[in-house]
């Protein structure tokens, strides 16, 4: 068996024949293939749809909190299902993500200290969601809140805000 | 000991046995090489193997055990696969009942579960073998591809397996591995969602887990398990080169 090339008789040659025109085998496998890539780039479309799901059963993430008197001032309050904290402070209300931004761990508010820890890594933050220390890379979010029509404190988790935006009540 | 013979010899001549297997006694070396020819599960196997190769010290077996390993998962893993539900909050009672009410089930959830540890030491004690012998030069490099993909898939095994116990372990493992995903850039986000079916770990999570688990990842490892022990013999059996160089 030698290794030297030979020209295949059979092979689709890509480029025109004399007359400038495609032979009929080239244009029917460029068809063929054509056809086959845009059932690929389609099929893979509808897949990644399928597998995005359209309804979740997750905890809602805009959500009532209560009346406000339910939390006294200087007090910080873990909301275990929402993963919030409702921070009440002489300036005002905030919620505090829960969630610790390095890996998704949930923190832990430890009155004695007076910081919010994560039992994973070690990240420390202060009540208002500052960092104190790593690794996590930015401080606790802190998401919208604001009162309802009947006076009851409504979370939105979906709504980042400014630290300093805090509910006056 | 003479009468089973007698029984094989004849079992041998009735139209059943030649109709599955078409060649007769392996007797010569022509024979032997039919009979390897013409097996599916053995014919991607080398027909003649130097007897270098089959000592200890050329490989320490690390391939076959990681191979044997493998078998003894999907047994295991089919069998705890009965008991199992990937539902909350069944998924982790079914996980206690494996451990305390089903007969033996705890030897076979713990078989699984060391079975697997030790499969990812095994993979990585064959690579770290390979590499060092040198064996990903060429002509191996495809083959030394799929080993890398292998171990990509032995540990995607390992980490979608973590999830379905369904305890605290589990929970928070996924939630800080998925979160990692989520740090690509771009794209991050998008890819964690479509991973979790969802934000956070839960029915989704658990489901798309045990199907990538117990279905998908088995099915790409059988495959490129096969190719794998295939190229082995395509690119000229196992190497024993530093042994052949030092004699000869």
């Amino acid at each position: 068996m030698s290794e030297t090339e030979k020209p295949d008789p059979g092979a689709a040659s890509p480029e025109p024949n004399e007359k400038g025109r495609l032979a009929r085998r080239d244009f029917l496998s460029e068809v063929t293939f054509g056809a086959l890539a845009v059932a690929g780039l389609g099929s893979g479309v509808v897949t990644y749809q399928y597998f995005s799901p359209n309804v979740l059963f997750e905890p809602a993430t805009r959500f009532r909190a209560g009346n406000p008197d339910l939390y006294p001032l200087d007090s910080v309050t873990f909301l275990q299902v929402q993963q919030v904290y409702i921070v009440r402070t002489k300036d005002g209300f905030f919620a505090v993500s829960a969630v610790c931004t390095h890996l998704g761990c949930i923190t832990q508010w430890k009155p004695e200290d007076d910081q919010i820890a994560c039992p994973c890594h070690g990240s420390k933050f202060k009540r208002d969601g500052k960092k104190i220390e790593g690794p996590a890379p930015a401080p606790l979010p802190h998401f919208a809140i604001s009162l309802s029509a009947d006076g009851e404190l409504v979370v939105d988790k979906l709504e980042i805000v400014k630290a300093d935006q805090a509910l006056r009540v | 000991m003479a009468g089973a013979d007698i029984i094989i010899e004849r079992l041998r001549h009735t139209r059943v046995w030649r109709s599955i297997f078409r060649r007769g006694p392996a007797l010569t070396n022509r024979t032997r090489s039919l009979a390897v020819f013409g097996n599916l599960f053995l014919h991607f196997l080398p027909v003649k193997v130097r007897e270098k190769s089959l000592r200890a010290r050329a490989t320490y077996y690390l391939g076959s055990f990681s191979f044997l390993l493998f078998l003894m998962l999907v047994i295991t893993g089919v069998l705890l696969m009965f008991y199992y539900h990937p539902a909350i909050p069944q998924a982790y009672r079914d996980m206690k009942d494996l451990r305390f009410v089903v007969s033996n089930g705890v030897f076979l959830r713990n078989l699984h579960r060391l079975g697997a540890h030790l499969m990812v030491i095994a993979v990585f004690a064959h690579m770290f073998h390979v590499f060092y012998r040198g064996g990903y030069k060429p002509p191996h490099e495809f083959n030394w591809v799929v080993g890398v993909i292998l171990l990509l898939v032995t540990l995607f095994l390992s980490y979608t397996g973590y999830l379905l116990p369904w305890d605290q372990l589990a929970f928070w493992a996924i939630t800080v591995g998925t979160n990692i995903i989520s740090a690509m850039p771009v794209i991050g986000n998008r890819v964690k969602f479509l991973v979790l079916g969802g934000h956070v770990v839960g029915e989704n999570a658990l489901l798309r887990f045990y199907v990538l688990h117990c279905v998908v990842l088995p099915l790409v490892a059988v495959l490129l398990v096969g190719i794998h022990f295939w190229r082995v013999q395509k690119d000229g059996g196992l190497t024993v080169k530093g042994e052949d160089d030092r004699k000869e």
